[in-house]
């Protein structure tokens, strides 16, 4: 094979493995920003809570109760975390969200803006700041696998692939499910679906929580690859926040397909000049705000 | 102001006030129905109609006074529970078709109220129009096709009392006849009709009784007997 078409296919792939990230926040964004009309900037926060959980699964928890031997470990989190950042982000919308909603959308970025200062600010008291190793890796998915054009890590294989059939799931939900349909109604009139006797303000908080989840989860599977750090969740959002701009806010499907296909573009840059890799992201969200400011996949509003 | 009700009302509204926000909307609406009557709220533009609808359903800033149906009061009611308690159907006067969603997922979209709803083929039936664009988005159809889909959306979900807003505006004449004769099939099916209705032609062979609202209250009361030597008053209520 050619060694540019492998460095290409190469770089693809590693890229495609931070689209991952990018698509699974991206998606979690989309739901709750169609629903509540919410700019959730602790999204990167909880995302980072959700490493952090396993994490403390698998090296504390067994500690804090005595067990020492005891180490709850990647497939049980992968699991319990995501519900746990779930719970912790429907008390966030059901305590705190829930009194905004009739303010400017400003008030609730601000309020999840300093639940993000607040978290990260707990995680540095308690953690080292510049990062922990998540020790909990399964047997099964470490060493590499032979792609023909590169060796790469099974981890990061079975990533790529377990989130696109989360991502296509959560896609499934929504636009073809009767719970879908309720969710997609909510957005365009809750008013008029509460009047049909569903009980939207439960229905807000239960997305607000899967949304959340879906954080929880990336965080989980971001774990093993990067360290565990309380900034993990800082660093990303702001890419993420980009990605949403690029794909246009509300849109589910339209997150997805962003959200990968620009870990793939930030993957290729690097093979043609490294050092734009960082900044590709934010070139093209100028350039769509000039050309197409409601986004690749918005909608007109 | 009296009504010559016999039946048990199955709605009973008393001095219903109203608010969106600061401002006071209804000012003691009263009003009742039995099982199976079919009443018109007429009226201008404005004048608390519409309102009076949507406050039955909470969907008001605010609301005070009494709203029985089959003797339950329902004004401290969370709007949620509104429609399933009371097995009520609600038609907004802009429709509420939901754009981005299907016929057919519209169609799906309200929570079933009780055990006896229409089935799919019965409102295919009843609306053949609607069975050609089943999988059409909601923004896609025609006005007459969204009324018809509004209709039909409630008659699914088994409710017994209908609460209809203005289901005739800027529809075609071919469309409104249509509509009359599901109106009355509704009627003799035993459903309990509340229509708001600024086309009073057609509205008033349908009905049993007019309750006529301005300035968010019950001005007068004409029961479908004496529409007749009520026709002046009637036209002076209802000319702009």
């Amino acid at each position: 094979m050619d060694p540019m078409i492998r460095l290409i296919l190469a770089q693809g792939m590693l890229g495609l493995n931070n689209g991952v990230f990018y698509a699974m926040l991206s998606l979690g964004l989309a739901v709750i920003f169609g629903l509540l009309n919410v700019v959730n900037f602790a999204h990167g926060a909880l995302y980072m809570l959700g490493a952090f959980l396993a994490l403390i699964l698998y090296s504390y928890a067994g500690a804090w109760v005595g067990l020492d031997a005891l180490h709850i470990g990647f497939w049980p989190a992968l699991i319990l975390a995501p519900l746990m950042v779930a719970g912790f982000g429907m008390l966030i919308e059901r305590f705190m969200l829930r009194r905004l909603y009739k303010l400017d959308p400003i008030y609730s970025l601000l309020l999840t803006f300093g639940v993000t200062l607040v978290l990260q600010g707990l995680f540095i008291n308690f953690f080292n700041a510049s990062g922990t190793p998540y020790p909990g890796m399964p047997e099964s998915l470490r060493g590499v696998v032979n792609l023909g054009f590169m060796m790469f890590p099974k981890y990061r294989l079975f990533v790529i692939i377990f989130s696109i059939i989360v991502c296509f799931v959560v896609w499934y939900i929504i636009e073809r499910t009767r719970i879908g349909s309720r969710l997609r109604a909510g957005t365009e009139n809750p008013e008029l679906v509460k009047a049909f006797g569903i009980n939207v303000p439960l229905m807000v908080m239960l997305t607000f929580g899967f949304g959340t989840g879906l954080a929880g989860l990336a965080g989980v599977l971001a774990a093993p690859i990067y360290s565990v750090s309380p900034l993990m969740g800082a660093n990303l959002i702001i890419v993420i926040f980009a990605v949403v701009v690029i794909g246009g806010m509300g849109s589910i499907a339209g997150a997805v397909v962003t959200g990968f296909s620009l870990g793939l573009v930030e993957g290729i840059t690097k093979v043609f000049y490294a050092p734009a890799a960082n900044t590709v992201i934010f070139l093209l969200m100028v350039i769509v705000l000039l050309v197409r400011p409601n986004g690749l996949f918005g909608r007109q509003s | 102001m009296s009504t010559t009700t016999l039946i048990k009302p199955m709605l009973k509204i008393e001095n219903l006030h109203a608010w969106y926000g600061e401002s006071h909307v209804l000012h003691g609406v009263n009003l009742e129905l039995g099982e199976g009557q079919l009443i018109t709220l007429l009226g201008r533009n404005g004048a608390g109609r519409s309102t009076t609808l949507r406050s039955i359903m909470g969907m008001v800033d605010r609301r005070t006074g009494s709203i029985a149906i089959n003797g339950q009061e329902f004004i401290t009611k969370p709007a949620h529970r509104i429609s399933p308690d009371g097995r009520i159907g609600f038609c907004p006067e802009e429709r509420g078709i939901f754009a981005s969603l299907t016929v057919e997922e519209n169609l799906l979209l309200p929570p079933m109220v009780g055990a006896d709803g229409m089935s799919i083929e019965e409102l295919f039936d009843m609306f053949p129009n609607l069975a050609n664009v089943r999988k059409r988005m909601g923004t896609r159809l025609s006005g007459g096709e969204q009324q018809m889909l509004a209709i039909a959306r409630i008659l699914r979900t088994g409710a017994r009392l209908l609460l209809l807003d203005e289901i005739t505006e800027g529809l075609a004449p071919v469309i409104v006849k249509t509509l009359g004769r599901v109106i009355r099939d509704l009627k003799t099916r035993g459903y309990t009709i509340v229509l708001v209705e600024q086309n009073f032609r057609f509205a008033a062979p349908l009905a049993d009784r007019h309750y006529v609202i301005e300035h968010g209250e019950v001005i007068d009361t004409i029961e479908a007997a004496d529409v007749e030597a009520s026709m002046d008053r009637l036209n002076h209520y209802l000319s702009v």
